[in-house]
């Protein structure tokens, strides 16, 4: 069963199925500036926090994840799987590709 | 040309986040043989026309990206010649014993500017490429097994320090520049490709800020058409891609460039052309990247992913 994925910023929504990891449900939203790389954990262009909701994680390299990182819950996007709806603010260079005209276009609410 | 000195590129160790994903990735979808595994828990590959016990090595890791890259030298007396030769020039070596790789003899490592660790040896154990030796048959059933390149071709390296990089690699190894890439400013080098052979690169380096990360790892098919099934292979095996199948305009190269299990970027490639050590340097301009198709000839632009993912 597919799951919302919110992205605090923006507040647009997502599904992302639970084989599914957060990076490409979101790429495959169709969105333009997604920071796609290496999809394994290894290269850390796509952080993220988890805001809300449950997850599971698959490994991911400690050089873009410390152990702080991952108490505070900021993982990298493409290692993570929804195990319920969540919410993500999005970080580094992910963050200014999701929050500029490339990417989403910031909700009224959310304007600076 | 002459095979002396450094002969071509012997073996790379790889950090994988998960070993068996990474065996699975390297072993049945590049269809590389696994030839070991040793007490730390490290596995052995080489590519099916490799004569000698392994290419790669892999060794589960926390994070990602390159721990050696090593060439082979012609013989003992060389290594030691090398040895020398780096000390002199400055670098401080180390030597790992004979065996600390499974059927390898003592190498030689050191540090270079970009922050990688480079090694040179003389002798691997030779366990053949499945073919006899008199009267063989032109390719074996492992020939046939996943993608299955050839053999390790060559490795693409981001760093600090490129022009230092050069110099020791020209001055002290005996590489030659084959081509290069002018910084945005039309002055100064971003990126090198340096050969040691007949290839049209051996070792390749760009310009970074970080120090000691990986761009890719390079495995030679034959022809264009293996490289399509390549990318048909990659696709039935979800593997991630980032470009290709395409041309560079460097090198002229045909390639298709995708990521392992664990965010290690890998390349199928063939083709090129056979430089000598009296050519002189192609130079792409910084444009010549992008619009002069240097980097993807065909669609002639940047990848933005290519240029800016490393591990
Ligand atoms: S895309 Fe490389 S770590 Fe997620």
């Amino acid at each position: 069963m597919p799951y919302q994925v919110t992205i605090e910023e923006t507040g647009e929504r997502y599904t992302c199925g639970e084989q599914e990891n957060l990076l490409i449900a979101m790429a495959r939203s169709g969105r333009r500036g997604i920071p796609v790389g290496c999809r394994g954990g290894g290269c850390g262009v796509c952080k993220v926090e988890v805001t809300a909701g449950d997850y599971e994680t698959r490994a991911m390299s400690c050089q873009h994840v410390t152990e702080e990182d991952r108490a505070e819950r900021r993982l990298l996007a493409c290692r993570v799987f929804p195990r319920g709806d969540v919410s993500v603010k999005v970080l580094g260079k992910m963050h200014k590709a999701v929050c500029t005209n490339a990417g989403l276009r910031p909700t009224e609410k959310t304007k600076i | 040309m002459a095979m002396t000195g450094v002969l071509r590129p012997g073996h790379a160790q790889l950090r994988v986040l998960n070993l068996e994903e990474g065996v699975r990735h390297y072993r049945d979808v590049l269809g590389m043989v696994e030839t070991g595994r040793d007490a730390q828990g490290r596995v052995y590959l080489k590519c099916w026309d490799e004569r000698d016990h392994n290419s790669l090595i892999l060794r589960e890791s926390d994070r990602a990206g390159i721990d050696f890259f090593a060439f082979k030298v012609l013989d003992e007396a060389t290594l030691d010649k090398l040895e020398r030769d780096l000390q002199e020039y400055g670098l401080t070596t180390e030597r790992i014993p004979a065996g600390e790789l499974m059927e390898t003899g003592e190498r030689v490592r050191f540090e270079i500017p970009s922050g990688h660790k480079i090694e040179l040896y003389a002798t691997k154990t030779q366990v053949g490429n499945g073919l006899q030796v008199t009267n063989p048959a032109p390719w074996t059933p492992a020939a046939e097994k996943g993608i299955a390149p050839v053999r390790l071709d060559h490795c693409l390296l981001y760093g600090p320090n490129i022009a230092e990089v050069k110099k020791l690699f020209c001055e002290v190894l005996g590489f030659y520049l084959v081509e290069r890439v002018l910084g945005p400013d039309g002055e100064g080098e971003a990126a090198i490709w340096l050969s040691c052979s007949h290839k049209v690169h051996d070792i390749a380096f760009v310009e970074h800020p970080e120090p000691g990360k990986l761009h890719h790892l390079s495995f030679l098919l034959e022809s264009w058409e293996e490289v399509l099934r390549a990318g048909d292979i990659l696709a039935m095996n979800k593997v991630p891609i980032d470009i290709g199948p395409t041309r560079h305009g460097i090198t002229r190269g045909c390639t298709i460039y995708a990521w392992d299990p664990s965010g290690n970027r890998f390349e199928t490639f063939m083709g090129g052309y056979q430089p000598y050590p009296d050519y002189e340097p192609t130079t792409w301009t910084f444009d010549g990247l992008g619009e002069g198709g240097g980097l993807d000839y065909p669609q002639r632009k940047l990848h933005e992913s290519f240029l800016t993912v490393v591990t």
